[in-house]
């Protein structure tokens, strides 16, 4: 016993320590993480933004440096304080503040004494900044807009939000981030990489050095340029024709699916969003619950699309086999149907083929084509299923797949939907229980781009390319599939003449005759959508949706339209003229239709919104 | 040096493997402060501790050239010797953060009580190798208390209570030369009482002290030890409550404030327990294989104070890992037990003694110092042997170590009572 003691003592502890070792440095891995968190300091390097410009090369977006005034406290020396804040245009007392509240932040780390400094005051500081240690200035970047338009296309950057740093390895707090349009779709191209430096730290948090020589440091990659497919000047007239009015306008180049403006009203100009202010104003925008500036109504605003889905409808209908461009249809203001239903319809010669009910608008003509169109299936499940799988080709009843970041499917009913609603197979249901979709009423739903892009269908006679804003990174066409692929919708070609007809005639004799411009031929095709709210909590109709779609020229279209102003009452009233002057300005560049413009710029609908608001009775459609 | 009596090349060979290691660790926490190597300049505490390790294998050297009869017939006026430099200190010594510890000579200090641990060692091992020294006989235990009393009476006096607590280690050689267990026994009594005190306070400790004392009696019917028993328990109230007296009324806030990080009862990271915490996160921060040879961030930060003396061993946590700090331990226990074994194959009770010495001074070191560092024990000043920093302490541990390779090389030779 005597000979063993002290050995086994020492094995004892031995094991104690090396048990003590492995629950140090192998169980427990939060001592690696302090490690790091307090001895490796990492700085990043920010690149700039990458620009953005419109089709025409015009710059929308750039970067303008700001400069903050800093103060490392521990290094400050006696200064002349009353020199020192009449240079930064602050009063001395405001100066004494900000320098004990850096101290109180930490005496060895930079703080802000005064934020974003203008380049003027910047030229101004620099020169006299060596005579006060423990200042420098700092620069940073910030969006510069050169345009006020645009703002729901472009989005805005914000700081990323704690969501944004736990979900993403690549944002700290502090960073930047695209939060909504192309700032937040593009945001790693825009972006580009930060460099990263790493720094050895000594116990009191000041770096010493890299770290391992800065072999794991990184150069930043600046960010790309990118080119948008946006007009900027038809930008910005449409929304100068949508001021006091509530809506949107997104127009298209049928031949590559660039969407060439993209308007939602009301809307902010995008320099709000920037700097000083930014805060206060954005907090304004979103708490604007009425106008909600903020709300993309081109991609958002969810409608039955009302007469301007006929085209397609009739289209079809001339595929299904179940009329022909030469079918006449008759219409007495309307027609009865079933035991007890009847659709009305307006006063128009009678019967009419497709041609010219596209034209008139015939509710008859498209509700019994539709009808045909679904009876020419066994059952109305299969034909309705059928029909759905059309329109699914046109880019309706879902997400288009265009690149900017919100949007709505719409609605298309299917078979399903329907059994549903009749508790099928209890009780039966059949084509006429659904006629108001083939006059774009019913359960129909669509949003503004949807339309446009069915527009831009009909201009190329039955296919199309998703709707896309942008064009080219870095001056390189873009290469993704999505965007230059052509789509073909189940309608074939030669179906869609008589339809490209008919809404020519819109304009020749038709619903929209009264917004030609000289020399161009468009067509196109009114809507009128009703639409309800809740006001304390009961169902109250309010004045109609005008709704427009267009494409022009006919033959060899280069834009196609669709308009949509909430209220407008009906669809040639406001939206109607609202498309011939962006069609007439695209394709000519000057306005023809001084009338027109002086018109809609005459005649906001600020009344029509603050019916909804007044808490008074009012009157609609009047 | 005959041919046949060559040293145990094996603790040889685990001494420069220390030292040479030692070094290494030293570079890289010393160059922390400036993340670079600067060459040799003197200025430079690696090229300083350079110069002690080449001077050690000379002394190395040299003690084993030396006849092994000189360090027993004259262990007393070595040991006599060393003890008037410890005296000298209080008339010539410099002080230095508070502890009267060195001689100066210029930029060049030397620290006695280093060198101290050996000729205690060598005065133990002549005086329990008398023929008329009997362990058993409480006179002679007095005398042998004596020995080590002095010089740990001289240190503390400093005061440097860390270095004198290394005497404690001399338990050992007289244990194994026997004494009873009664002194183990009731150092562990001691030791477990004062700590128990400390954690839960002396009421508790003496109601637990007289529930065992009771059980004992009650359960036992040990009726002839009755008084023994009862005298025993009332010792240790009596103990508990002077514990918790000099603790609160003679220690200092600083030694309270150790005491009280170790045993859980405080955690102020960034103050008193800092030192444990930044040595902790430096060596977990290691994980298995270590951040690489002076690649340790905690020790290139400066993080770990005093890290190339007293708290080295974080160094090799943090940049070695596991496999570095474990093989280490390893290290440690197997040149101790290999000491041991040498110890117990000496004819002469001197040699056996002088061996028991060198095994316990370096067993308390290495518990005491790995034990602060990995935070189980409180914090005491004391260095690693052979791997911290410093003239004084590395050649103070080459001494002790290679006096004994001479003495176990010509153990055949030596022969005695």
């Amino acid at each position: 016993m005597r000979k063993f003691l002290l050995f086994f003592l020492i094995i004892f502890i031995g094991l104690v320590f090396i048990g003590r070792l492995l629950y140090l440095q192998i169980f427990d891995p939060s001592f690696s993480i302090i490690s790091e968190r307090n001895a490796i300091k990492t700085e990043y390097i920010y690149p700039q933004r990458g620009n953005i410009y419109d089709r025409n090369g015009k710059l929308m977006v750039s970067n303008q440096p700001i400069y903050d005034v800093m103060v490392i406290p521990q290094e400050v020396k006696e200064f002349d304080t009353l020199e020192f804040a009449n240079l930064l245009t602050i009063t001395p007392e405001r100066l004494r503040t900000q320098l004990d509240k850096a101290k109180i932040y930490s005496p060895r780390l930079a703080s802000v004494v005064v934020p974003q400094v203008s380049k003027q005051e910047y030229a101004y500081i620099q020169e006299k900044m060596r005579k006060f240690p423990g200042f420098y200035i700092q620069k940073r970047a910030l969006r510069d807009y050169k345009v006020s338009g645009a703002a729901n296309v472009l989005g805005y950057i914000s700081e990323a939000s704690p969501h944004d740093v736990n979900t993403n390895s690549y944002y700290e707090p502090g960073d930047l981030i695209g939060r909504s349009g192309i700032e937040q779709q593009y945001e790693e191209i825009l972006r580009g990489k930060k460099g990263v430096k790493y720094l050895q730290t000594d116990r009191f948090s000041k770096a010493i050095g890299p770290y391992k020589e800065g072999v794991f440091d990184t150069l930043p990659v600046k960010g790309k340029d990118l080119t948008l497919s946006i007009d900027m000047e038809l930008q910005e007239y449409g929304e100068m024709l949508m001021q006091q009015k509530r809506g949107g306008i997104v127009a298209i180049e049928p031949a590559t699916g660039e969407i060439l403006s993209l308007v939602t009203a009301p809307s902010y100009d995008p320099s709000l969003l920037v700097g000083r202010k930014r805060s206060e104003n954005f907090t304004r925008l979103w708490n604007d619950t009425i106008n909600k500036p903020l709300l993309d109504r081109s991609l958002l605003a969810t409608y039955p699309p009302g007469s301007t889905f006929k085209p397609i409808s009739g289209a079809i209908a001339l595929q299904e086999g179940v009329v022909n461009k030469n079918t006449k249809i008759s219409c007495h203001n309307g027609f009865s149907y079933g035991r007890r239903g009847r659709m009305a319809c307006a006063a128009h010669a009678s019967p009419l083929s497709i041609v010219a009910a596209t034209a008139q608008s015939c509710n008859t003509y498209f509700a019994k084509s539709y009808w045909w169109t679904i009876d020419n299936y066994e059952t109305p499940q299969e034909g309705m299923d059928s029909w759905k799988d059309y329109l699914a080709s046109f880019g309706l009843g879902n997400f288009l797949g265009y690149d900017l970041p919100t949007g709505r499917p719409g609605f298309i009913p299917s078979a399903e939907y329907y059994n549903r609603t009749y508790n099928y197979p209890t009780y039966k249901w059949s084509a006429t229980y659904t006629l108001s979709n083939g006059i774009g009423q019913g359960e129909v739903l669509t949003t503004p781009i949807q339309l446009a892009n069915l527009s831009a269908i009909i201009a190329n006679r039955g296919w199309y390319y998703t709707p896309h804003v942008l064009q080219k990174i870095d001056g390189n066409h873009i290469k993704d599939e999505q965007y230059t692929v052509k789509k073909y919708s189940k309608v074939e070609e030669k179906h869609f003449e008589p339809i490209v007809e008919g809404m020519n005639d819109v304009y020749n004799y038709g619903t929209a005759s009264f917004t030609q411009i000289p020399g161009i031929e468009i067509s196109g095709k009114t809507g009128t959508a009703e639409n309800f709210t809740r006001i304390n909590g009961k169902r109250v109709q309010l004045t109609d949706h005008s709704i427009f779609i267009a494409f022009a020229p006919k033959n060899d279209p280069e834009i196609a339209i669709a308009v949509f102003v909430e209220n407008g009452r009906w669809g040639s009233r406001y939206a109607a003229r609202i498309a011939s002057l962006m069609i007439g300005k695209y394709l000519k560049g000057t306005v023809d239709r001084q009338d027109l413009e002086d018109w809609i710029m005459e005649n906001g609908l600020e009344e029509e919104y603050a019916k909804e608001q007044s808490g008074i009775d009012f009157k609609i459609n009047e | 040096m005959s041919a046949k009596n060559l040293p145990d090349w094996i603790s040889i060979l685990i001494f420069i493997i220390l030292v040479v290691f030692g070094w290494m660790n030293i570079l890289s926490a010393s160059m922390g402060e400036n993340s670079s190597f600067h060459g040799f300049d003197f200025s430079e505490i690696y090229t300083k501790q350079a110069v002690w390790i080449a001077l050690s294998f000379l002394l190395a050297i040299l003690i084993l050239m030396i006849e092994s009869k000189f360090y027993q017939r004259f262990s007393s006026l070595i040991y006599l010797i060393s003890l008037l430099s410890l005296v000298g200190l209080f008339i010539f010594g410099r002080t230095i953060s508070g502890q009267t510890a060195w001689y100066s000579f210029g930029s060049f200090s030397i620290q006695p009580a280093e060198f101290v641990k050996a000729s205690t060692a060598l005065a133990l091992a002549n005086y329990l190798s008398d023929i008329q020294t009997d362990i058993a006989s409480f006179k002679h235990q007095v005398n042998a208390f004596v020995i080590l009393f002095i010089p740990a009476v001289l240190i503390l006096g400093q005061p440097d209570p860390g270095s004198a607590l290394i005497y404690a280690a001399f338990i050992f050689p007289l244990y194994r030369e026997g004494l009873s267990e009664g002194y183990l026994l009731f150092g562990f009594s001691v030791i477990l009482l004062f700590v128990t005190t400390l954690l839960y306070g002396s009421i508790w400790v003496s109601l637990g002290v007289a529930l065992i004392i009771g059980s004992v009696l009650f359960l036992g019917k040990q009726r002839k030890h009755l008084l023994r028993i009862l005298i025993i328990g009332v010792a240790s109230i009596l103990f508990s409550f002077s514990v918790s007296y000099i603790f609160e009324n003679v220690f200092q806030q600083h030694h309270r404030d150790r005491f009280d990080v170790v045993l859980g009862k405080a955690s102020d990271l960034k103050g008193i327990g800092y030192n444990t915490h930044q040595s902790i996160v430096a060596i977990g921060s290691g994980g298995w294989s270590g951040k690489g040879w002076k690649e340790g961030t905690q020790t290139k930060g400066n993080f770990v104070p005093e890290q190339h003396t007293d708290y080295i061993f974080s160094t090799v946590g943090e940049e070695w890992g596991f496999i570095g700090s474990a093989g280490m331990v390893l290290l440690f226990v197997f040149l101790i037990g290999r000491i041991i074994f040498l110890a117990e194959r000496q004819r002469s009770t001197f040699s056996r003694v002088y061996g028991y010495g060198v095994a316990g001074v370096l067993f308390v070191h290495f518990t005491v110092n790995i034990g602060m560092v990995i935070g189980i024990l409180p914090t005491v000043g004391i260095p690693l042997p052979f791997l911290s920093y410093g003239g004084s302490s590395l050649w103070g541990f080459t001494i002790l170590l290679f006096i004994f390779l001479r003495l176990d090389a010509d153990r055949k030779q030596i022969t005695g009572s």
